[in-house]
This record gives structure tokens, sequence and C-alpha cells, in this order.
């Protein structure tokens, strides 16, 4: 399944665990990004909650944990690499798997075609 | 953003828009902060060849005196800012400040001998009310006017002088901070040896009418590409360069922002023309006796950037607070976060550790000398 937040996250989610990255749409309009930075492993968040930032030349942001749940993995390579967030943001770099807490509160999140509209 | 009505737009606008620049607001103005290349080719290509940037928001101020002789506009002008003045040659242009009667600093700009009057660049956020401190303090002596019908651009990079040169070969007999007349397809431009980026470079000011076409022609040479306010930015801080709003206020001397290289010897303690500028107590005190803080580079150990407004620690526990952080960012040529920032005296010595505080973390930071890459004007 695959959803996506009005803050430009995405979701791939699989057996209660979703993956989280950052959508196309926001990597192109934060630029090169040069520094990011993860959450701990086995660190809790609720939705809304900042769990990762990223920087560009020129600004930080954060990226919002899209739903509560729990961080399982993170993904080192774009740790060591900011600008793979920029050639593949939805696929190599995605940023961390969150073991959700509730997997039905996914259900409320955009699809893919309502996100579409909300960049258009 | 793209039709905020309440944003100028400068003679380049449309150009700017065809290129398909991203525009933000800037000083009332709207910007383009980067082109489809994005900042970090932007920068990159102006380190290597030559970048091409419309600073036309900025205000072009002519003061001509009003008895023909530029000595008298010259000492009229030295009544706002510390800077030899007088002594400036025909064709040659400085740095200078507006100071404040506190010592502090109201603008930052460039001063330029044209012979028959003084040619001035100053900030876009600033030029309205430098304009009106101009015209208070000068309008006895000299006729103060904002142009409003030239554009004004940089071409910026090791490539620029070439550049230049297929269009007026005279261009490589001009030096550093040198400023002439020159025909560029016809047009007469303003052209000074100048700029914000720590390469070498040009600023070259063009009637409005024209300013599209001369444009266009730079742009069309393969060495030459448009680039944005967030280069700009990355450029000038890895050159060490004061951004006036962010590392330079009406809150700090010139002393403390180690601005002292701008203030010539006439105008210290001791020069022919002592003092005489607002706030010249302060300032003169200051040089003689030292600022309790001071403008430093610092370079992070790791690599997160420290934006402007960090706090600056002595422990890594943020007991002790010895600073600020004022400009900070990324620098493309560095690979890596550099920063600059006010530090008090006694933390200032370069490779002094400090810690800047960033999403509650004290990362480590070194006291760095500046410029960060090695300046490469034509002295």
């Amino acid at each position: 399944m695959l959803k996506f937040t009005e803050e430009h996250e995405w979701l791939k989610i699989e057996a209660g665990v979703a993956t989280v990255g950052i959508t196309e749409h926001a990597a192109g309009q934060l630029g090169d990004l040069v520094f990011v930075e993860l959450p701990e492993t086995g660190s809790t968040f609720s939705k809304g909650d900042s769990a990762a930032t990223v920087e560009s030349v020129k600004a930080a942001s954060d990226v919002y944990c899209p739903l509560d749940g729990e961080v399982v993995e993170v993904n080192q390579a774009i740790v060591d690499d900011p600008s793979l967030v920029n050639s593949d943001p939805q696929g190599a770099a995605w940023f961390f798997k969150l073991k959700l807490t509730n997997p039905g509160d996914a259900d409320a999140l955009l699809d893919e075609k309502a996100y579409k509209e909300l960049v258009a | 953003m793209e039709d905020n009505p309440h944003l100028k737009h400068t003679p380049l606008h449309a150009l700017h828009l065809s290129l398909g620049a991203r525009m933000v607001p800037f000083a009332g103005y709207e910007m383009p902060v980067q082109y489809p290349d994005g900042v970090m080719k932007e920068h990159q290509h102006t380190r290597v060849a030559a970048g091409l940037f419309d600073v036309s928001h900025m205000g072009q101020v002519i003061v001509r005196p009003k008895s023909g002789k530029i000595e008298d506009a010259a000492l009229a002008l030295e009544k706002l800012v510390p800077v030899d003045v007088l002594g400036l040659a025909e064709g040659r242009q400085r740095y200078g400040l507006f100071t404040n009667a506190e010592g502090g600093i109201l603008d930052d700009l460039m001063i330029t001998n044209r012979g028959d009057h003084l040619f001035l660049v100053v900030n876009a956020a600033c030029k309205d009310a430098d304009f009106e401190l101009l015209k208070k303090g000068l309008s006895d002596t000299c006729d103060v006017t904002m142009i409003a019908d030239r554009a004004l651009i940089a071409l910026q990079g090791p490539r620029a002088e070439a550049v230049l040169g297929e269009l007026w070969a005279d261009v490589s007999d001009m030096r550093f901070m040198d400023v002439t007349e020159a025909d560029l397809h016809d047009v007469t431009c303003i052209i000074s040896r100048s700029g914000y980026t720590g390469e070498d470079g040009f600023e070259i000011s063009i009637p409005v009418v024209s300013a599209v076409d001369v444009t266009q022609r730079l742009l069309e040479h393969p060495d030459v590409k448009p680039i944005g306010l967030g280069a700009r930015d990355s450029l000038r801080l890895e050159a060490g360069l004061c951004l006036y709003g962010n590392d330079i206020d009406t809150t700090t001397t010139p002393v403390e922002a180690a601005l002292e290289w701008a203030m010539q010897k006439a105008r210290r303690a001791g020069g022919a023309r002592e003092g005489g500028f607002p706030g010249a107590d302060r300032i003169l005190g200051q040089l003689a006796e030292g600022a309790s803080r001071r403008r430093v580079g610092l370079k992070p150990e790791g690599r997160a950037p420290v934006r402007g407004g960090a706090k600056l620690f002595a422990d890594a526990e943020g007991k002790t607070p010895v600073g600020q952080v004022t400009s900070g960012g990324f620098g493309p040529s560095l690979d890596g976060p550099v920063a600059m920032g006010y530090v008090d005296a006694g933390h200032v010595e370069n490779g002094t550790t400090l810690f800047a505080e960033v999403r509650g973390k004290y990362l480590p930071v070194a006291v760095a000398a500046l410029p960060f890459v090695k300046q490469t004007y034509k002295r």
C-alpha cells in the first residue's frame, strides 16, 4: 500500500511496517541536500513529531513522522550520501522504517492520486 | 509567489523567468534564488568558469559636488563613513560603511571616484534609508541622485576576464577595484573589477534599455551561466564576506566586525582627518583598546551545517555562552559546513574549539581564519 502526507512524505506499508521517505516534489523544492540526520533505531514517535532533518546549502527542514510508531531501521546510505535523496527520493533514498502502532491509521492518509492533485 | 504585486521587479525579471529561475522575495524585490542547475552546481560553476548575477536590486547613487570639485564630495561623504574618500584616486573603488552615533553599522557600500562625481552602490534593503541619510548629510554641498535607469549585473569567476575580453580588449588592463567606462555591444557600461564571491570578476552597470540585450549576449557564452541568490550567499560566505543584516548591523561596530581594514590611516587616531564620522569616539576607542567581541570564521568539525542564530558555548554542555553564529551553511567548494559569527574576546584565536547549539546538541566548531577559500583578485 502506497500512501502520502500533506507534508510531502511517502509511506510504503507492508505487514504493519511503513518505509518512509520524502516525495520527489519535496526533494525538488529542497534542492541539493548536503546533510541528513536520521532518528535512532528503537526510538518512538507520535504523528507530527520531527523524526529527521534534511539540510540543503541554504536551509534546514524537518521531516515529520507520518504516523505513530517505532523506528526499526534507518537508511545509512542517505547519511553517507545526501545527494541520493535528490537523485532517487522515492526509491533508494528511503529514510526509515516505522513499525506502526495502529496500522489502520494509514487509511486516513492520502493516496497517490490525491497527493498528485495536492502538488499539481 | 511569482505574481506578488507588492514586490518590485528588476529589468531582468522576465529573463530570469525565461531561464527557469525559482523566484523568491528579497529586500522588496522578486529575485531568482536559483536556476534549474541548482545552488550546488551554480556555486561550483562560478568557482571554475563564470557566473552571471543580477544585482539590479542594489541601489546605485550619484553624489555630485555643487562646486564641481570632487574633493568637496569626498569630504562631505567622509562625514558619514570612517573611510578615506579624499585619498581615493579617480577610477578607483573602495569598500565603506555608513556608521551611526553609537558606532553601529547602518549599511556597507562601495564608493567610486568617477572624476566629477562619486558613484555609490548600496544594499537593496537599506537603499531608501541610505538615500535619505545622504540627502540629509550632503545636500548643502552635493546633488544626491538615486539612479533608476541602470541595471547592475556581476560576472564572477576565473573565466570572467576572458569572457569580457571578447567584447572589450582592454579589460585585462583593469586591476582589482578599478572602475572605468567601456562599450559592450555598443552600449556604454560602467565596469568595476570587484564582486562578492571571492573570485576575480566584474560588476557592470548597464542602461536599462540595453540591460536584457547585454545580459543575454553574455549568457550566450559557453563559460557563462546565470547564478541565483542561493549560490551568491554560499560563495560570499566561503569568501568570508559580510552580509548586511546578518553579519553586520546597527548593533555591530566596524572593529567588532573585523572590518578595520576599511578604515584607512587618514581617519584613524593621528591621521590627517582623524574621526569626524558618526560614532568615531567609540570606534576609535575600540581600535585603540580592542572590542569585547569579534567576528571570526567558524569551521564545524562534523558534516552538519551550523546556521545563523546558533548560540556558541565554550564548553560541550552549553554552560558558558561566548557568542552567536551570524551566517552559516554548506560550502560547496569546501565540501563541508562553514560559518561565521561573533565570539567574546578571549575565545577568538584560530583553532579554539567552541560548541554550537544545533537542535539540542552541542557540535564542535573551530575558530578559523577567513576567507575559507583563497581570494583570486587581480591586484
